[in-house]
């Protein structure tokens, strides 16, 4: 495959999904839950820990059983169904904590190798060298381990494996939250070009308010396990949210008030 | 150790704090060079990036520094007395005593094979002599005073089985049950949600200025620490670069401090792309 062939990745894909429902030994995690992502737009995901925004992300890319509800891709004919390796290789997931996620033991190119082992790709060599590339990262850092990179450089290397496949849709769960405010502006400007780039589909699950509506032009806010409402980030900034979850988010993000004060 | 010192006699009072550890080839890394402060009964912040020098600072203060650390200091005294001359006794009996930390994460910093209400009378009983009962009914008036509902059933919880919130709520009733007079929180509030961070942060508020402690508060959010503390010194490669009254943030003078407010995205400002920080070596000297 030629330089030419791994830029242009087909056309944008959007995602639809209808009613999902994701329980765990009778704990309803996720309760009918439907949204749609057009191609090319980016789509945030509101809520506090145990809401079921990460499993929102998991259901979608097979790691959370389904119990109900159905997904698919939409935007283009013949995308792969939920379920098959095409389909995989399409929707890529960036996980919260690059301390956590990335495997200690491998070096960054062993960690770049993998999914492209998988996916029976071949041209490992030149496909890593440009995610590094595309990362910001040069190729000093191929034979590193996880350990010797700082927690920026380790969340890019996440994003870089998560992008190898050259998917269509990106599920990115609290990509900066681990890092500093410093770092973080790196990561989502990183973010941001990228989508740009790509043209990709982004669907991304945050507590930040701001950094949510930075990067999404829609987003649905959840609780316990249910969508509470679905805004976009015009109308958020301009402070029209309905639902009291929704307000009790905005005050807190503005950070800390005295009583009384 | 004497109570009757003048009140304008610093709670803290800090010179010249260096600590340093052993590097791979030899030589020693300095991580805090030279910071210096003094702390009245107030709130002060302490701001930086990771790795900069800030938790360091704090642990130094408690003699918690890890093995193979090396503290010096020209002055490091609570309430008039040089710590860096105690036994290591007396700097036992300071720790949680008088001077009490409250660490990040509760998940990792609570025991998880003891009981909420048992973790909290241990430290109680190290402290000062009181009998079961005693310490029962102080544990209970402990969690109600950090607004946990039902203190009964919470005291016989396991850190596990309660929620993060709930956990760090638990930590500061540990931390406080013995009365210090200083209380050192690093980044008491970042594994928590936004509106749990709020509670917990009203809870610390309420009881830092009911009993009039100090308050040391480690964290790197500046916005957060700004809108909570009276002073904030912003750290950078384990020097304070710059110290301000929370009123100034926005008059900050220091290109870091001003990278670091600048580089949040913002509800009512977006901006494509963000402003990243550009660090310069002069901020190294």
């Amino acid at each position: 495959m030629t330089a030419a062939a791994l830029a242009t990745a087909g056309p944008p894909v959007g995602l639809q999904a209808s009613g999902l429902r994701v329980v765990y030994d009778g704990f309803v995690a996720l309760d009918g839950v439907s949204f749609q992502v057009a191609p090319g737009e980016s789509f945030g995901i509101v809520g506090e820990s145990g809401s079921g925004k990460s499993t929102v992300l998991r259901a979608l890319c097979g790691l959370a059983p389904l119990a109900a509800g159905s997904l698919s891709l939409t935007g283009a004919p013949g995308l792969p169904p939920p379920g098959s390796q095409a389909f995989r290789r399409q929707v890529q997931m960036v996980f919260q904590d690059p301390y956590g996620s990335l495997h200690p033991r491998q070096t960054v190119d062993r960690i770049l190798a993998e999914p492209l082992a998988v996916h029976g790709i071949g041209n490992a060599e030149a496909r890593i060298e440009r995610a590094l590339d595309d990362v910001g990262l040069g190729q000093g850092f191929r034979f590193r381990y996880p350990h010797q990179l700082s927690g920026g450089q380790r969340q890019r290397i996440a994003i870089a494996r998560a992008l190898i496949l050259e998917p269509q849709v990106l599920l990115l769960d609290e990509p900066t939250s681990a890092l500093d405010a410093s770092v973080q502006a790196e990561v989502l400007n990183l973010l941001d070009a990228l989508r740009a780039r790509r043209r990709l589909t982004f669907l991304m699950v945050s507590h930040d308010l701001a950094v949510v509506t930075h990067l999404c032009q829609r987003l649905m806010v959840m609780q316990r396990g249910k969508q509470v409402e679905e805004l976009s980030a015009v109308d958020l900034t301009a402070h029209r949210v309905r639902a009291d979850y929704t307000r009790q988010l905005m005050q807190a993000s503005a950070g800390f008030r005295r009583a009384g004060s | 150790m004497s109570d009757s010192l003048p009140d304008h006699t610093p709670l803290l009072d800090v010179q010249d704090l260096r600590v340093a550890y052993p590097g791979r080839e030899g030589g020693m890394t300095e991580v805090v060079r030279g910071v210096s402060f003094t702390l009245g009964r107030e709130r002060l912040g302490i701001v930086g990036e990771s790795g900069s020098g800030k938790s360091q600072t704090g642990r130094a203060i408690l003699g918690l520094t890890a093995p193979g650390g090396v503290v010096t200091a020209q002055r490091l005294a609570f309430k008039g007395s040089e710590l860096m001359h105690c036994a290591a006794a007396e700097r036992r009996a300071l720790r949680g005593g008088r001077i009490a930390m409250v660490l990040q994460d509760p998940k990792y910093s609570l025991n998880p094979v003891m009981r909420i209400g048992a973790q909290i009378a241990e430290t109680l009983q190290v402290h000062r002599p009181v009998s079961a009962r005693a310490a029962r009914a102080e544990v209970l008036q402990a969690l109600a005073a950090v607004q946990i509902d039902d203190p009964e059933r919470v005291a016989r919880l396991y850190p596990h089985e309660v929620s993060g919130g709930m956990g760090q709520r638990v930590m500061i009733a540990m931390m406080l049950i013995a009365g210090p007079e200083l209380l050192i929180a690093d980044e008491p509030t970042s594994a928590l949600d936004v509106t749990v961070q709020l509670e917990v942060l009203g809870i610390l508020d309420t009881l830092v200025a009911r009993r009039g402690m100090g308050l040391v508060f480690i964290s790197h959010d500046l916005r957060l620490v700004s809108s909570f503390c009276d002073r904030v010194l912003v750290m950078y490669a384990g020097r304070v670069v710059e110290e301000l009254a929370s009123a100034d943030l926005s008059r900050a003078t220091h290109p870091y401090t001003q990278g670091l407010l600048n580089c949040l995205p913002q509800l009512d400002a977006p901006r494509h792309p963000l402003p990243t920080l550009q660090r310069r070596a002069e901020w190294l000297a």
